[in-house]
């Protein structure tokens, strides 16, 4: 199912510059052929040229590179790998019981993310439509759109000074007469320093869309509800969670598909050897694998077995909830 | 409404108040912690006694700072990688998101298509490391500025916009001779301020934020960008205390670090009150097409 949807739009199936329909269903105005598009609309399709360069050379050929998963490749040597070994490095990657314990940590963390990530939004964005007052509305958006606006790096800095030896956490501790805790050491900690900063980092941003489709919600909805005897707990269930799901439904999809892309750049900050029992995810690894370790044919591997996870994940959630509720993202 | 009345809705009405005054807190409060350690004596902080306010107020730390060059340098060039990374996805975004505006274009679905497959499926980390290396990008400033060039999320929310503009003021150009480009320089974009205003905010902070390319692309500090700066010496300081370095010495990072990360976040905390509402409606754009 996954293979139809990568034929409709892969580089292959036909430049438009060329004078000849490519085999993709584009719908033809009758009495409309290449050639007639290519003169009437030729400085059209000249401002498409570099883009698409740009996306042959840096998001296609990354996707043909992947090749080198079923070739052995060599530093310095061939850039498509020097011979085919066929599903080696695939089969040697599923014997590696390393891959599974961070394939398994990348689930549990992805879903931990997924389960706390997704609702905290709905349900601030709901506490700050319930708010009186303009200006205050405003202030509380615009500080919660904050974090979003960091580097990673200054997000992970941030975090290691709350939870360092001497931060305000453990100072916290101390007070309640507790010994200071060295979190970022202890891989108990871990999922929990990620998921709570991920919030932190997350949940105002993730209002906008939300604070968007409230206020597309028809007021005369709760009139209705009103003179039918409800009260604002009901008017909640029955008129604005409804008038929500579209969003909720395609934010959930989205968020489904990149669930095993767990947050990459903010794990390789914050864990070190002491935590990697539990912070170690697919994506770190093939990183020290492949960059540090230089196996990139094994790198590669693991990670286009994650890159397919993931389009898999986002198709198949994308069509359940087409099947289901009707909503869908194409 | 008589419903608001009701003796539930007000007690909702204070914990809801209690409730968000706590988010907005807990969202400033590492900020104030960390200007408020950048402000303060180091065995003060070691002694795990500062929190909110500076103790031992000093500005030493910040002298410290400001006297290294690779630090400036490092800024320096954060700001010129900003400005290129933004000028060429400005005007890359741009040409495509108004070809693909068009409806009557022969193939469009099929442009459309090419750009929205690498939003859910990526060459992954190895492939681009081999391609950017075999480019010959690696220690140049084109490694950081290339491969991010178009953002597809961005695309489709210029898209939409050029989409709503009245395609009349266009036709009219056309009729009286005028080129693609002319029409696009002179008619389209001077209408789409506010959409090209948000584009450059986004860009631009995203390539300000960023980090990662350098780190792995770079390998000279005189190149690396004051994100990748911090990110050294972040990981120095924990690779430091695993180690167990010289307590003294750990303080001193830590003192350096809230002080880096304070003017690393300063020109985005000075714009942000005035730009975010901007961001705001740039997202609410691309939520229409989504």
């Amino acid at each position: 199912m996954s293979t139809t949807k990568t034929i409709d739009v892969s580089p292959e199936t036909g430049e438009p510059g060329r004078a000849r329909p490519g085999p993709f269903r584009a719908k033809r105005p009758p009495g409309r052929t290449w050639r007639q598009a290519l003169r009437r609309d030729w400085q059209l399709y000249s401002l498409a040229i570099l883009p698409l360069l740009f996306f042959l050379v840096f998001r296609y050929l990354p996707m043909i590179g992947n090749v080198i998963a079923f070739r052995k490749f060599e530093p310095g040597g061939s850039v498509l790998g020097e011979e085919w070994v066929g599903l080696r490095y695939v089969r040697m990657f599923l014997n590696d019981p390393s891959f599974w314990k961070v394939f398994w940590n990348t689930v549990i963390i992805g879903g931990l993310t997924l389960l706390f990530c997704f609702p905290t939004p709905i349900v601030l964005a709901l506490l700050i439509n319930e708010l009186r007052g303009r200006r205050i509305k405003r202030f509380v958006q615009s500080v919660s759109y904050l974090p979003h606006f960091l580097s990673m790096v200054v997000v992970a800095g941030l975090v290691m000074e709350m939870l360092s030896v001497d931060g305000p956490i453990n100072q916290l501790l101390r007070a309640v007469g507790h010994d200071p805790i060295a979190f970022l050491q202890e891989p108990g900690w871990f999922r929990t320093i990620y998921v709570s900063s991920e919030v932190w980092q997350t949940v105002g941003w993730g209002t906008i869309i939300y604070l968007a489709a409230l206020t597309t919600i028809d007021e005369q909805l709760y009139e209705a509800a009103r003179i039918d005897g409800a009260g604002r707990w009901r008017q909640i269930w029955h008129v604005t969670l409804p008038g929500i799901r579209p969003t909720a439904i395609t934010l959930l999809i989205l968020n489904i598909g990149t669930f095993m892309a767990v947050g990459f750049e903010k794990i390789l900050l914050l864990y070190n050897p002491l935590t990697y029992p539990t912070a170690d995810v697919i994506s770190t690894y093939l990183y020290r694998m492949g960059i540090v370790s230089n196996s990139f044919s094994y790198a590669a591997a693991i990670g286009l077995f994650e890159a397919v996870i993931g389009l898999a994940l986002v198709m198949g959630a994308n069509l359940i909830s087409r099947r289901t509720v009707g909503t869908s993202l194409w | 409404m008589v419903t608001d009345k009701t003796r539930g809705y007000q007690v909702f009405r204070v914990i809801n108040t209690i409730i968000l005054t706590l988010v907005v807190i807990v969202t400033l409060y590492p900020f104030a912690n960390i200007v408020a350690r950048s402000l303060s004596d180091e065995f003060a902080i070691r002694a795990g006694k500062v929190n909110l306010l500076p103790v031992g107020f000093t500005l030493r730390t910040y002298e410290y700072v400001a006297s290294d060059p690779t630090f400036w340098m490092n800024y320096r060039n954060t700001v010129v990688y900003t400005v290129v990374a933004t000028a060429i996805a400005m005007f890359m975004t741009t040409c495509y998101a108004y070809v693909l505006s068009k409806k009557h274009l022969k193939g469009r679905k099929f442009l459309i298509g090419i750009a929205v497959f690498t939003m859910f499926f990526s060459g992954g980390l190895i492939p681009n490391y081999i391609l950017i290396s075999s480019l010959g990008f690696k220690d140049s400033i084109w490694a950081i500025v290339l491969p991010n060039a178009i953002s597809v999320f961005n695309l489709l929310v210029m898209k939409a916009f050029f989409e709503g503009l009245p395609a009349e003021l266009e036709e009219a150009a056309a009729i009286d001779g005028m080129s693609t480009y002319g029409i696009l320089i002179r008619i389209v974009l001077p209408l789409s301020k506010a959409v090209l205003a948000t584009m450059v905010l986004f860009y631009a902070v995203s390539f300000w934020n960023s980090w990662f390319a350098a780190f792995l692309y770079m390998s000279q500090n005189d190149l690396f960008p004051v994100t990748v700066y911090l990110r050294n010496l972040i990981a120095g300081a924990t690779t430091g205390t695993s180690v167990g370095a010289d307590a003294t010495d750990m303080t001193v990072a830590t003192n350096i670090k809230s002080v880096t990360m304070v003017l690393t976040v300063i020109p985005i905390l000075v714009v942000y009150p005035f730009v975010q509402r901007y961001f705001v409606k740039g997202v609410m754009l691309g939520a229409v097409k989504g």
